[in-house]
């Protein structure tokens, strides 16, 4: 004897979130009803292995079908199929846009294409997670990549919008948009220890202070809208040329290291090794901002900052506090040169880069 | 040109994408009705089109309005191929035409295509201009009021019921023409769907005439079903049961919605009158509860009623001390019926004719065989033990003839009277004048409105097993007219036998395999109270009719009736609590129709009462029922030889019977297993595949406080000298004992012992006896009289259980029987339902009233392969319980998280769709419930006599001839045992957590009900007939669809499951879309009455067809308080109201 065929309709669409999170997962139904089980499943209302196979199955059924729909989660709201309480139906889009972290962090930066997708099982074997669950992230990234890529207007607001997502599930995709769009490098070894949510971070941040959308839309023409949260703002890395002078007059240079140090003294355990090292770190800085007219040294702005900033102090042992002390000395002590005329455009770089730094300064 | 139909087409999304190239879609739309049809322009390259067309107007007869569905077909445009059809949107017009119900259909309607399901949604707008139709001799019924709903509409209330109306249409199934051959799959659905919604539209239109020529203008009811004989055709028939309805005013509407409903909602003022009314005017019989009646303000239902009262007569009580007559059986009837038709020969010879011993094959090449066959039915029961087969073969020979008598008696409205009283007699020829004038004095109806139920008889039932030939001429389907008729002849001689003149929860359906088909009706024979339904074509003019209902002050007693009605006779009759009146036997007690243990009833101890009630009806809202009930199933699978022809179709009516008696068998152990009863919504179905036969009984079991407690079961064995085999005797007794421990537990029996009352006292009216009893231990005659009742009469095996024998104490299974052994472990082996969970087949669970809004409704479906072919009786129905049973868990664990909660109106239908496969369907709802107030409530209840005097003054306020009887309980002023009687009304209530604390419980739970600010597109449906904490204040229709989803990429559509999955989705999508087009927000009393599935593994392909119904329904939530406390008040007058004058 065996069931041919088992199925169960309500009218009201029965969902059971910790199987769909274990369908999410990649689970096959029998390693869903093992995990069911060992979660004692089988206590409640009497069931046996029989019933939770084919509440199981009937469950990763349901999912299935509705997956079209999670792929434009504004139709679910609007489709006649399935009658979803709206409570669920934002479960639904938020847990199934939901990604591991761990794996987000190898796709970033990588092109979303079909190569890319190919790779994924060597992906899946590193980070631990399933094919099926690593291919359905990916398709979220890229689905989302593709529908935001052409919108004008703010990149979170417009995920939000296209996919219902929360403010900080949307924020993480416009990261990876971001990410994808520009290709930043993240991929090196020494970037290894930095996680998901590091990049993340910095992504935001590079969104709010350096794209067109973030010096406030009403300024900028129409023409202009389109892709102002994806790219950064040409103009404005055009203007990071003018901070070169920080390093290139040396009357100014010299002041500022003054009065970085008046301020720092006995304030830090390792001043001596900041008065050193002053005029590098300060030309590490100012090198990177007048570079970021290069696409590709763009893409590098995190290994850079990594290898001219972070490693030496790391070197040096310098703490967050330290570093968090220096880096607002280091800004602030630039609008006290009279000389100096882009106050602006440093606050606007350096806010950014100081953020990125104290979240990128770690193990 | 009596229609005119417009249609708008306003817009379309979610279109599939039709071309590859674009990934777009150039649709337009094709509007067509009847021969005409109208083109959109093409929308270009969307999936959102926006046509925004103009009106499109079609002008009509009528006729074609109801015959037709309004047809929109979606296509793509191309300029080089032939359009592609995206899909298609079937509308039915018919909720248009009537004034009550939609006004117009707009909204978002999923396209749908037979062969890719739905693809996309178009948003329509529909409306109808009727015209006057003058013409007497129209063919149309516009205007004619459809209602799946079998209890009497919400918002409704019931003028008169006229009666049965039967219809039936057949055509060539489109399916099986040659034509079929050379077109596609896809246009063969289309013309399959499109034939069947003519076929309903045409069936629907013609019972509307039959309900306008009887006077009536709506039909309650309505089952319409189809019967797919393949290659013989395509039979769409619907009975249904004619009414008049009045529509209340919206302010009143409310009210209604409790009185068939009384557990779920607070109850209402008018309920509460009817109930109360007894105790107002001492007078008053019964049925003065008319709630209809109340609302409707001047006729005062009271005064008028004993006008119409003559059931109050009818069991002739006062004459014959405890004589009287009345006593329904009831568990017996699938037996009775067996009794019944043979007798019937002789009987009635109005009856069809049957041919028990050798088939006989009219002309038509029908095999015609009534399982009714008596001597069949019982003879073979196979039974080992042919020591008792004499003796049973005797006894049946005794019953008939008492049968003989009593029926005799009664078709000649004499004999029987006589001996019972004159009044007995009188009730007869009244109610006979009423109800058998029609041909068919059955109703489709399971729910009544108060004082419609007299007596209840039991279960009547027959099948009839049938040759299928192709059905020659279409506009004359008169060998299936016949088949139906025959059998609804038998279902009248059968409910005649039982003492009855009418059939209550009447249902039809068949089962067929190739060429053979099994026709089944049932019902409950019932005695039925003749004020709803005397109408002018009847003896009784319009006129008369409309007087009576008038109020007439000084009219106290019957019209007919009165001379002979003694004062005292009256004060009796009044005396009978309204609560236990339907289960007083309805047959003459010496002339009993089947052999069945007697008692005077345990709530009014003046009439008699059988021992087990089986029904098909629910559970009236005035039963007092101890505990909470439970869904009782019997199953039975029985293997058969294939054969063809006549062959096959003798030995499926040879197995019928055996398989009858089985599943009566197991209900009647299950039952008692629960320590129940009463049987109510009992459904046996029987269905029939090349090598097998299902059958499966559902039913909701109870304890009805006024029937005596079922003794336990016994098992006796046969060899008591073996030592060991003692033993195992021993231990299964001590199973079945906890079993039945458990379960009271469970269920929360508890009878109340202290009504135990001699009934000789009673008649007596000795008062002080009485008080006596109330404190006292049972007197030593009722024990022994106890003890008597609790012998059941329904083993064969026991042929030395007679009324002279009758010291047993349970009901006995005799071990070395192979059939007991089956039953004692199908007995055993059902599993116990998960703590938490309730469930029943009926509207509403007894003992749970504090529902919740949480809903769900499901359909659930399996097909199992049986893998061994050489099965035996008792592997088959080893695995076919099984898959009940899991089905059942499956649900259970599924539904966990509504706990506490129970699964309503649980309907389970089998099927055999091929050799080996066996399908099973479930549709139901689970609604939860309120564990917390439900036990405040107990509480509250249980907490005493304070509540009591409470309640007591309530009555006092409200009635006022009752007051001094019931503000005094010691005493007696009517020779009625008010002490007992108060002390009833405090134990019955506490058991049914009734009056008071549920008022409680409702206004707490209101205060916390969600407020209505749901979003507009959800649409609930439920099989019932309403939402708890709901009130339904409009139908707008019928809702009646057929789909057809077929596909060749099986494994692609996720294989058998995953196909059927979507499409069960998709049909409850578009019901969903229809209603919510009509204007509504509910579907009650759905329905999924066909699910047929045909599956080719090996090509890839599989069909399933559909036929789903229901009521569409406007529903608020009932979140105003102010209502509740007046209802409240009412409530609490009218249960004391009604105790007290008992």
């Amino acid at each position: 004897m065996s069931m041919e065929l088992d199925v169960f309709v309500g009218n009201t669409t029965i969902m059971d979130m910790e199987v769909y999170q274990l369908w999410l997962d990649g689970l096959t139904v029998s390693d869903a009803v093992k995990v069911r089980m060992d979660e004692g499943a089988l206590l409640e209302c009497e069931a046996n292995p029989e019933v939770l196979t084919s509440d199981t199955m009937d469950q990763f059924r349901t999912f299935q079908m509705c997956e079209r729909l999670l792929h434009s989660p504004t139709k679910l709201g609007s489709q006649l199929l399935y009658q979803i309480p709206a409570q669920n139906q934002i479960i639904l889009i938020e847990r199934y846009y939901e990604f591991d972290s761990v794996f987000a962090r190898e796709v970033l930066g990588k092109k979303l294409s079909k190569g890319t997708k190919k790779d994924l099982d060597d992906t899946s074997c590193k980070t631990g997670i399933t094919l099926k669950s690593c291919r359905r992230q990916f398709d979220n990234f890229k689905r989302v990549f593709k529908v935001v890529e052409e919108l004008k207007g703010p990149l979170v607001e417009n995920i939000q919008r296209h996919f219902l997502l929360s403010d900080t599930l949307a924020r993480d995709y416009a990261a990876i948009v971001f990410f994808a769009n520009s290709r930043f490098e993240t991929g090196k070894r020494k970037l290894q220890y930095l996680s998901f949510q590091d990049f993340a971070f910095c992504a935001g941040q590079l969104i709010s202070y350096w794209t067109i959308g973030a010096m406030g839309a009403p300024t900028v023409p129409d023409s202009m809208m389109e892709d102002m949260d994806v790219d950064l703002e040409k103009e404005f890395l055009n203007e990071l040329k003018d901070l070169k002078v920080l390093v290139n007059d040396k009357d100014m240079m010299d002041q500022h290291k003054i009065l970085v140090c008046a301020a720092l003294r006995g304030k830090i355990k390792v001043y001596k090794l900041m008065e050193v090292n002053f005029k590098n770190l300060s030309r590490a800085l100012i090198n990177l901002a007048s570079k970021l007219t290069h696409t590709k040294d763009v893409r590098d702005l995190f290994i850079d900052l990594v290898e001219k900033f972070i490693e030496p102090c790391r070197y040096d042992r310098w703490t967050v506090a330290e570093i968090t002390l220096f880096l607002t000395h280091y800004t602030n002590a630039a609008h006290c040169l009279g000389t100096f005329r882009h106050q602006m455009i440093w606050d606007r770089y350096m806010g950014v880069i100081k953020s990125c730094i104290l979240q990128m300064y770690h193990e | 040109m009596p229609g005119k139909l417009k249609a708008k087409i306003v817009a379309g999304r979610h279109l599939p994408v039709m071309d590859r190239a674009s990934d777009l879609t150039d649709a337009f739309v094709e509007v067509k009705f009847g021969n005409t049809t109208f083109k959109t322009d093409v929308f270009p390259k969307s999936l959102n089109p926006q046509w925004n067309s103009e009106w499109f107007k079609f002008e009509v007869d009528d006729e074609d309005l109801q015959d037709e569905p309004l047809q929109i077909t979606v296509l793509d445009h191309d300029t080089y191929s032939a359009n592609d059809a995206i899909g298609k949107v079937y509308i039915d017009i018919d909720p248009l035409l009537s004034c009550e119900a939609a006004t117009v259909i707009s909204g978002w309607l999923p396209i749908y295509d037979t062969i890719h399901g739905i693809r996309g949604e178009i948003n329509v707008l529909v409306k109808v201009d009727l015209f006057n139709d003058l013409n007497r001799f129209r063919q149309s019924s516009c205007g004619v009021k459809f209602f799946c709903t079998t209890s009497i509409p919400r918002c409704y209330r019931v003028a008169l019921v006229h009666g049965f109306v039967e219809e039936l249409v057949v055509n060539e199934d489109p399916e099986y023409q040659w034509i079929d051959r050379i077109r596609t799959p896809r246009a063969s659905n289309e013309a399959r769907q499109r034939l069947i919604s003519l076929m309903s539209g045409e069936l629907q239109r013609k019972i509307g005439l039959k309900v306008l020529e009887m006077g009536g203008n709506a039909v309650v009811g309505y089952l319409q079903c189809f019967d797919l004989e393949g290659e013989s055709g395509l039979v769409v028939r619907a009975i249904g049961t004619a009414c008049t309805l009045d529509k209340l005013s919206p302010g009143t509407a409310p009210n209604t919605t409790t009185h068939t409903n009384t557990h779920t909602l607070p109850n209402t003022a008018p309920t509460s009158n009817a109930c109360n009314s007894p105790s107002k005017d001492s007078k008053e019989p019964v049925f003065s509860e008319d709630p209809p009646h109340s609302l409707s303000g001047p006729p005062t239902p009271l005064r008028t009623l004993p006008s119409s009262s003559p059931p109050p007569f009818s069991p002739s009580k006062p004459c014959s001390r405890q004589s009287s007559s009345s006593d329904t059986d009831l568990s017996l009837t699938p037996r009775i019926e067996r009794f019944v038709s043979s007798p019937g020969v002789f009987l009635c010879p109005s009856s069809p004719t049957l041919s028990f011993d050798s088939p006989s094959l009219p002309s038509s090449g029908l095999i015609l065989c009534s399982i009714g066959s008596a001597l069949r039915a019982y003879t073979p029961p196979p039974l080992p033990s042919v020591q008792s087969e004499g003796s049973v073969l005797r006894k049946t020979v005794s019953f008939s003839e008492e049968l003989m008598l009593a029926a005799s008696g009664m078709g000649s409205g004499g004999s029987v009277g006589k001996e019972a009283g004159p009044l007995k007699t009188l009730l007869r020829q009244h109610t006979q004048s009423a109800l058998e004038q029609r041909e068919f004095p059955i109703f489709t109806l399971t729910c009544f409105p108060p004082g419609f139920l007299v007596h209840v008889g039991g279960v009547v039932s027959t099948r009839s097993v049938k040759l299928l030939d192709r059905i020659h001429n279409p506009d004359e389907p008169e060998t299936r007219d016949a088949w139906w008729e025959e059998i609804r002849q038998e279902i009248k001689s059968h409910a005649k036998a039982l003492g009855c003149h009418a059939v209550v929860g009447y249902s039809e359906s068949t089962s067929i395999c190739e060429e053979v088909c099994i026709l089944s009706a049932s019902g409950t024979a019932a005695m039925l109270n003749p004020r709803f339904m005397r109408e002018g074509c009847l003896d009784t003019g319009g006129s008369d009719h409309r007087l009576s209902r008038q109020p007439h002050p000084g009219m106290v007693g019957s019209e007919r009736g009165e001379g002979e009605v003694s004062s005292t006779w009256l004060g009796f009759e009044d005396a009978s609590p309204p609560s236990c009146g339907f289960v007083h036997i309805p047959y003459d007690e010496f002339n009993m129709p089947f052999p069945a243990q007697l008692t005077y009833c345990y709530h009014c101890r003046r009439q008699k009462v059988p021992d087990v009630l089986f029904t098909t009806i629910d559970l009236p809202a005035e039963a007092e029922v101890t505990g909470k009930g439970c869904l009782i199933q019997a199953r039975l699978c029985r293997t058969k030889k294939k054969a063809q022809g006549e062959v096959n179709a003798t030995s499926i009516s040879n197995l019928l019977p055996f398989m009858e008696y089985e599943l009566h068998t197991q209900l009647m152990n299950k039952l008692k297993l629960r320590s129940m009863n009463a049987l109510f919504g009992l459904r046996i179905q029987i269905s029939v595949g090349e090598n097998m036969l299902l059958g499966l009984a559902s039913a909701t079991g109870v304890y009805l406080s006024a029937l005596p407690a079922p003794g336990g079961i016994q098992i006796a064995g046969k060899t008591p000298s073996d030592l060991s085999y003692d033993q195992h005797i021993s231990t299964m007794q001590k199973r079945i004992d906890d079993t039945i421990a458990k379960n009271k537990e469970l269920y929360n029996i508890h009878p109340p012992k202290l009504f135990t009352l001699d009934p000789e006292a009673f008649t007596g009216l000795n008062t002080e006896c009485i008080e006596e009893v109330v404190g006292s231990p049972i007197p030593d005659r009722q024990r022994s009289s106890r003890l008597f009742r609790s012998t059941s009469e329904s083993s064969d095996e026991l042929s030395e259980l007679d009324l002279s024998h009758g010291k047993k104490d349970a009901f006995v299974l005799e071990i070395d029987d192979t059939d007991a052994v089956e039953d004692i472990q199908s007995l055993l082996t059902d599993a116990p339902i998960p703590a938490g969970f309730y469930s029943c087949n009926t509207e509403v669970m007894p003992g749970i009233h504090n529902w919740t809004s949480g809903l769900q409704m499901f359909t659930s479906v399996r097909v199992y392969r049986l893998s061994n072919a050489n099965l035996t009786n008792q592997g088959l129905n080893k695995i076919f319980t099984d898959l009940c049973e899991n089905l059942l868990k499956s649900l259970y664990f599924k539904l966990r998280s509504m706990i506490p909660c129970c699964l309503c109106h649980l309907n389970f239908t089998v099927a055999v769709p091929e050799e080996e496969l066996i399908q099973v369907a479930v549709t139901a709802v689970a609604m939860s419930f309120d564990k917390e107030t439900q036990q405040a409530a107990d509480k509250a209840l249980t907490r005493g006599s304070g509540e009591n005097e409470e309640q007591l003054q309530f009555s006092m306020e409200m009635c006022g001839e009752s007051t001094i009887s019931n503000n005094q309980p010691t005493a007696k002023p009517s020779g009625v045992p008010e002490s007992a009687m108060v002390h009833s009304s405090r134990v019955s209530s506490s058991e049914r957590c009734s009056p008071l604390p549920e008022g409680r419980s409702r206004s707490l739970r209101s205060t916390r009900s969600l407020p209505c600010g749901a979003p507009v597109t959800v649409v609930k449906m439920t099989p019932l007939s309403f939402l708890p904490g709901t009130r339904i204040v409009k139908y707008l229709g019928i809702i009646n669809m057929f789909f057809i989803r077929e596909t060749t990429s099986l494994r692609e559509e996720g294989g058998v499951s995953g196909f059927l999955h979507s499409f069960i989705a998709e049909v409850f999508a578009m019901v969903r879309a229809h209603v919510a087009a009509l204007g509504g927000n509910a579907l009650v009393s759905y329905s999924m009455k066909e699910c047929v599935f045909m599956e080719n593994p090996n090509k890839n392909q599989a069909q399933c067809l559909i036929n789903v119904s229901g009521d569409a329904v406007i529903f608020i939530r009932e979140s105003d308080q102010e209502a509740i406390p007046p209802l409240l008040t009412s409530r609490q007058t009218s249960s004391t109201g009604a105790d007290g004058t008992t």
